[in-house]
């Protein structure tokens, strides 16, 4: 073996200045930075622009307040978190069981084709403008229920209507995400139990749903958080009456209509009026983060760790 | 014993010419003095298969298959990838039901029912043959719990003796019996592999289909394992799917050698090559691709 003179090795100590490398970089924490810093600034616009209303109206007036009247300048929020709270509720009473429900049909009982189909068509109704379910509420849900005799005939205006719009306008986020957490559940778990004699529904409803279920109730906030949020079918489906009710054959004003109701009104810029809609944007914005909490430390608490 | 068992030959033996020289020298098997007989009449057959074939949709999987497996016995299937030897397993539970597009055809009967006859009840079914899959699949539950599942399922009262007979049956209990309510995540991969075969034996099945149930282990567990199955076995047929033919040897009674038979056309699909007492297949295998195989010339 001949010995040969290798040549030195290079060293080490060139680094290199990589400018595609640091734009990239620069650029996706530009994008991050915006959506943070767009956060934040809703948030102190909030704050900044009701600020003037908190010196006018006292605290405890506001959170205990059960009348809304801002002509007299009483301006208790309860009616419209309440409001807000029981269409949410009744949002999930219709779309929780629809939702889940569609979702265990699609995941264990519906052949490849059916779900092809039907999963592109129940996400189209996530994307039907809420504009439209607000008339279809007050053209078609309030008359039914009217027929039924649920609803007064003489009165257009009622919570349920709303909140069966805005839950048929959440089922398919909740049939959608909790569709997916159910077939993420591995297939050998589904065939351990078939392989101990179980039935299709003991394995939907023992095996798949509790595995799923972090998955399922992350869904469920979500659309909650989404359905308290909710405007244009509310608004035009619930009415324009605050009142401080659990009833849900009721007229009531969310939240949000009367954010819709001020903003479009004649509410001058700077007025008591005009500053009370951010301040109970403000209590909207704090519920639905206190919402988002809740769920995040739901999911911790009931994740089902499968390897 | 355990030792030899751990330390048996590499199976690769490559003949240099000609006639493959004798072959490699086996481990240590775990049969009857008399065993390597055929199969004598008087035995009572569980499983008979006749003329099976298993398509996936337009595919071919699994081709004209007769087999009959016997009680009390441990069967073990072996052979290359791709040559049906899980699809077989499967066909005698009627896992295959699940997949879509699975379509088995021939008979397949058991205790002389045909196990696909239109009024057979694959759920009924499936809670008289157990099965214990490739990778632990406990569910995400306590241990109690994921024994006490089947147990409801099948309506067999639950109580604490109960737990502890099926957990010592399956080798576990002194190993788990303070941890009961724990997470069976919790446990290494050989002690959830025992759970399973323990869930599968909680609901009192006849026979126990177990398909690769070694192949996620480490060799202890897999030591283990097959300790416990031999056990079982005075209670139970087992039927064995494994890749390892040294674990086909030292275990099984009767060795079934499935093959990949390739046609012309390109087509491919799985046959049954030979299918004998265990000795006989590893020591004196009539069909060349057995000896192929087993010599360690292909697959």
């Amino acid at each position: 073996m001949t010995t040969q003179q290798l040549p030195e090795p290079a060293g080490l100590r060139a680094r290199r200045f990589r400018p595609a490398e640091q734009g990239v970089v620069l650029l996706l924490g530009a994008a991050a930075t915006i959506s943070v810093l767009i956060t934040v600034g809703i948030v102190f616009t909030l704050i900044e622009e009701g600020s003037g209303f908190w010196g006018s109206v006292s605290l405890v007036d506001f959170f205990t307040g059960t009348e809304w009247f801002p002509v007299d300048r009483v301006y208790g929020v309860l009616p419209l978190l309440s409001a807000s709270v029981l269409i949410a509720v009744l949002a999930a009473l219709v779309a929780v069981p629809i939702g889940i429900g569609s979702a265990i049909y699609l995941s264990e009982y519906a052949d490849e084709r059916t779900r092809r189909v039907v999963k592109p068509i129940l996400e189209l109704l996530a994307g039907m403008p809420t504009i439209v379910l607000g008339f279809f509420a007050l053209e078609s849900v309030t008359p039914a229920l009217q027929g039924a005799g649920i609803i007064p005939s003489d009165q257009l205006f009622n919570a349920l209507a709303a909140g069966i719009v805005v839950g048929l306008l959440i089922v398919p986020l909740i049939a959608s995400l909790s569709e997916d957490a159910f077939r993420a559940v591995p297939a050998a778990m589904r065939e351990g139990a078939y392989g101990l004699g179980a039935t299709k529904r003991v394995v939907a409803t023992r095996i798949v749903f509790p595995a799923a279920l972090s998955g399922v109730m992350a869904s469920i906030v979500l659309a909650l958080s989404r359905a308290i949020g909710e405007t244009m079918a509310v608004t035009l489906a619930a009415g324009t009456q605050p009142n401080f009710t659990a009833d849900p054959t009721e007229p009531v004003q969310t939240i949000t209509a009367v954010i819709v109701a001020v903003s479009k009104g004649e509410a001058t810029r700077g007025s008591e009026l005009y500053q009370s809609i951010f301040a109970i944007g403000l209590v909207l914005f704090v519920v639905t983060m206190l919402i988002n909490i809740a769920a995040t430390a739901l999911v911790r608490r009931f994740r089902t760790v499968y390897h | 014993m355990a030792d030899s068992r751990l330390t048996s030959p590499p199976i690769l033996h490559r003949p240099t010419e000609g006639r493959p020289e004798p072959r490699m020298e086996l481990p240590e098997l775990n049969i009857q003095a008399d065993a390597g007989l055929p199969p004598t009449a008087d035995e009572v057959v569980v499983f008979q298969a006749t003329g099976v074939n298993v398509h996936y949709g337009k595919f071919l999987a699994l081709k004209d298959v007769d087999l009959a497996i016997h009680r009390n016995e441990i069967t073990a299937l072996i052979g290359p990838s791709g040559c049906g030897k899980s699809t077989f397993l499967r066909c005698l539970n009627r896992m295959n039901d699940l997949i879509p597009g699975a379509e088995v055809g021939g008979t397949i009967t058991f205790h002389g029912e045909d196990m696909y006859a239109p009024d057979v009840d694959p759920v009924d079914l499936r809670r008289r043959i157990g099965m214990v899959f490739q990778k632990p699949n406990p569910f995400p539950k306590s241990i109690r719990e994921n024994l006490s599942f089947g147990m409801k399922v099948n309506g067999i009262r639950v109580d604490d003796d109960r737990i502890e007979q099926v957990l010592r049956h399956a080798a576990l209990w002194d190993e788990v019996k303070d941890k009961l309510d724990q997470d069976a995540y919790a446990l290494s991969g050989g002690q959830q592999q025992r759970l399973c075969i323990a869930r599968a034996i909680a609901v009192n099945p006849e026979v126990i289909l177990m398909d690769e149930p070694c192949s996620a282990l480490d060799p202890i567990s897999t030591l283990a394992i097959e300790d416990l199955m031999r056990t079982l076995r005075e209670e139970y047929t087992i039927v064995i799917v494994t890749h390892n033919m040294q674990q086909a040897a030292r275990v099984s009674d009767r060795t079934a050698f499935f093959t990949v038979q390739q046609l012309d056309g390109g087509d491919r699909h799985g046959i049954l090559a030979e299918y004998n007492a265990t000795e006989r297949v590893f020591r004196a295998p009539e069909d060349p691709r057995t000896q192929d195989y087993i010599t360690g010339r292909f697959g």
